[in-house]
């Protein structure tokens, strides 16, 4: 078989692509396969969350002036602006995270059906949160107690919250 | 690696572990970064070095627990050698290609990379035998709680562990079975079933990785949510899946072993013919010939084998691995005619040590 660019050298690179289940071939010489850069399968990710992102991002119609508002959204630690992070689909910094506020837990839900963490937390610099975390899931043992009305237990489980609440606010040692 | 010998060095390729018959390997791996500096992409060199040097000296105060690792910056090696790496899933094509002062922590067991610079400042992956998810998981966590002990990573009360891409956040963790599906494929039931696994939100890709097609009956399937299910969670659910296909596939060896024994031992043994008496072969033949062969093997068709050899055969036939062997640089035409010659040595030395072993 020769390649289909050039037809004149013999095609040893076969590509087979399927988008959206439509499948396509192409036989190419590494030569004309090279100046195609298809070999690189790293483009298409990119390529591919490109799209997603920006539809994912995209809230019905744009306003007028969004254009400009989303290129004054910037981190002000890496300077990546939220109209950049929508284009390449990637953060720059963890500090992005904070920049980008209230557009990310949107994005998030779409891509992951939820938006908040419940996985691991680091071991060392984690405490506090999992501190936070075992309080409010006492809060949540608390509303489930008075419920029940069971006062002897919600009592007791007031004291306990109130108490890590102190702590937390005294920012002492937690954890 | 400088050694012909140590070519075919690798924990999943080498060792054994539970329904091996189905899941060639699993992989973890989760994604790190340091807090503040520019994710690699975005990094100078001058950052890019230094989030290197962070790393590299946090594995250094461990001491002892990274004793067994070797450390290799991505620009000391040369093309066919990062290839290499990747052909044997150890390396990521990513950090392999684009990464700028990318760097690799391998285990000497090459069960466990470290890669420094990806797309992440860090991604801890663990590689196992057979259908060892749990395994792989603690492989990984323990080095990632390792490196926390030294460094802050980038965490969020909220989102958790904070990566470069939104699709990584939470947990950073992608866990991945690669199963051998030649049944399923051959009965033609397999698009069914993967439609079915993307409806329960898992992706399926080819061998390696985004974007490749299926080729030699190998079929990857991961984990696509990495945000509000806990780990145990993600790979709980991956597991329970995983072990569905393998019962489905087991299932419908068995229904071709009942009806066309004979045409599937056939079948195995032509390929055996081919992959010893061929003289010039394709990847992707050798890919499907290897797979008829393994299903053989699996089914007892084929005797006098191990799972060892069609697990090295498997890495041996890719492209930097027969330029390593020839010893040079090898145009795709020569690389076809290279590729049968080291099968059939591969099978020479085999032959030989089981007889050696026999006498």
């Amino acid at each position: 078989m020769l390649c289909q660019e050039c037809q004149q050298n013999p095609a040893t690179v076969h590509i087979t692509k399927i988008v959206n289940g439509k499948k396509t071939e192409m036989h190419l010489c590494e030569t004309c396969a090279r100046k195609k850069e298809e070999l690189d399968f790293s483009f298409e990710p990119q390529f591919a969350l490109q799209n997603l992102f920006g539809s994912l991002l995209h809230d019905g119609l744009p306003k007028a002036g969004e254009k400009i508002s989303l290129s004054r959204i910037q981190c002000p630690n890496c300077g990546l602006t939220f109209a950049q992070f929508r284009q390449i689909g990637r953060l720059g910094c963890s500090e992005c995270f904070s920049a980008f506020g209230d557009r990310l837990p949107l994005l998030l839900r779409r891509i992951h059906g939820s938006s908040s963490h419940v996985g691991k937390i680091p071991g060392r610099t984690g405490s506090e949160v999992k501190f936070k975390r075992e309080l409010a899931g006492l809060k949540e043992q608390l509303k489930i107690e008075v419920e029940r009305e069971n006062f002897e237990e919600a009592a007791r489980l007031r004291d306990q919250i109130k108490a890590m609440e102190g702590q937390l606010e005294g920012g002492g040692q937690v954890g | 690696m400088a050694k012909k010998g140590e070519l075919l060095h690798g924990y999943w390729i080498e060792g054994t572990g539970p329904e091996e018959e189905v899941v060639v390997s699993v992989r973890v791996r989760i994604a790190r970064n340091l807090v503040k500096l520019p994710f690699p992409y975005l990094a100078t060199d001058e950052q890019t070095t230094k989030i290197q040097n962070i790393i590299a000296g946090a594995a250094a105060k461990q001491g002892s627990a990274f004793k067994d690792f070797s450390f290799m910056p991505m620009e000391g090696l040369d093309g066919v050698q990062k290839q290499i790496l990747v052909e044997k899933h150890m390396v990521s094509p990513y950090l392999a290609r684009n990464s700028h002062n990318g760097a690799l922590f391998l285990r000497n067991d090459g069960a466990v990379s470290i890669m420094i610079n990806e797309e992440d400042h860090l991604r801890i992956q663990s590689i196992l035998p057979g259908l060892q998810l749990e395994e792989a998981w603690q492989e990984a966590n323990r080095y990632d709680d390792l490196l926390e002990g030294k460094i802050d990573f980038a965490f969020d009360e909220r989102f958790g562990y904070l990566t470069a891409c939104p699709t990584n956040v939470g947990t950073g963790l992608r866990a991945s079975v690669m199963l051998h599906l030649p049944a399923l494929i051959l009965t033609k039931q397999i698009s069914r079933l993967l439609t079915a696994l993307s409806q329960v939100g898992l992706a399926v890709r080819g061998l390696y990785g985004e974007g490749t097609e299926v080729i030699g009956n190998l079929v990857q399937i991961s984990n696509q949510v990495t945000l509000g299910q806990p780990e145990s969670e993600i790979l709980r659910n991956l597991e329970g899946i995983t072990r569905q296909v393998i019962s489905q596939e087991q299932s419908a060896r068995q229904t071709l072993l009942n009806g066309s024994r004979e045409k599937l031992a056939d079948r195995a043994g032509r390929a055996y013919g081919l992959l010893n008496h061929a003289r010039v072969m394709s990847s992707h033949e050798a890919m499907q010939l290897l797979s008829d062969f393994r299903l053989g093997y699996d089914l007892g068709l084929i005797k006098g084998y191990d799972r060892r050899l069609l697990n090295e055969l498997l890495v041996l036939i890719r492209p930097a691995c027969l330029q390593f062997l020839a010893g040079r640089e090898l145009s795709p035409e020569e690389r076809d005619r290279e590729r049968p010659a080291q099968i059939k040595k591969r099978f020479d030395e085999y032959r030989q040590s089981a007889e050696k072993e026999n006498k």
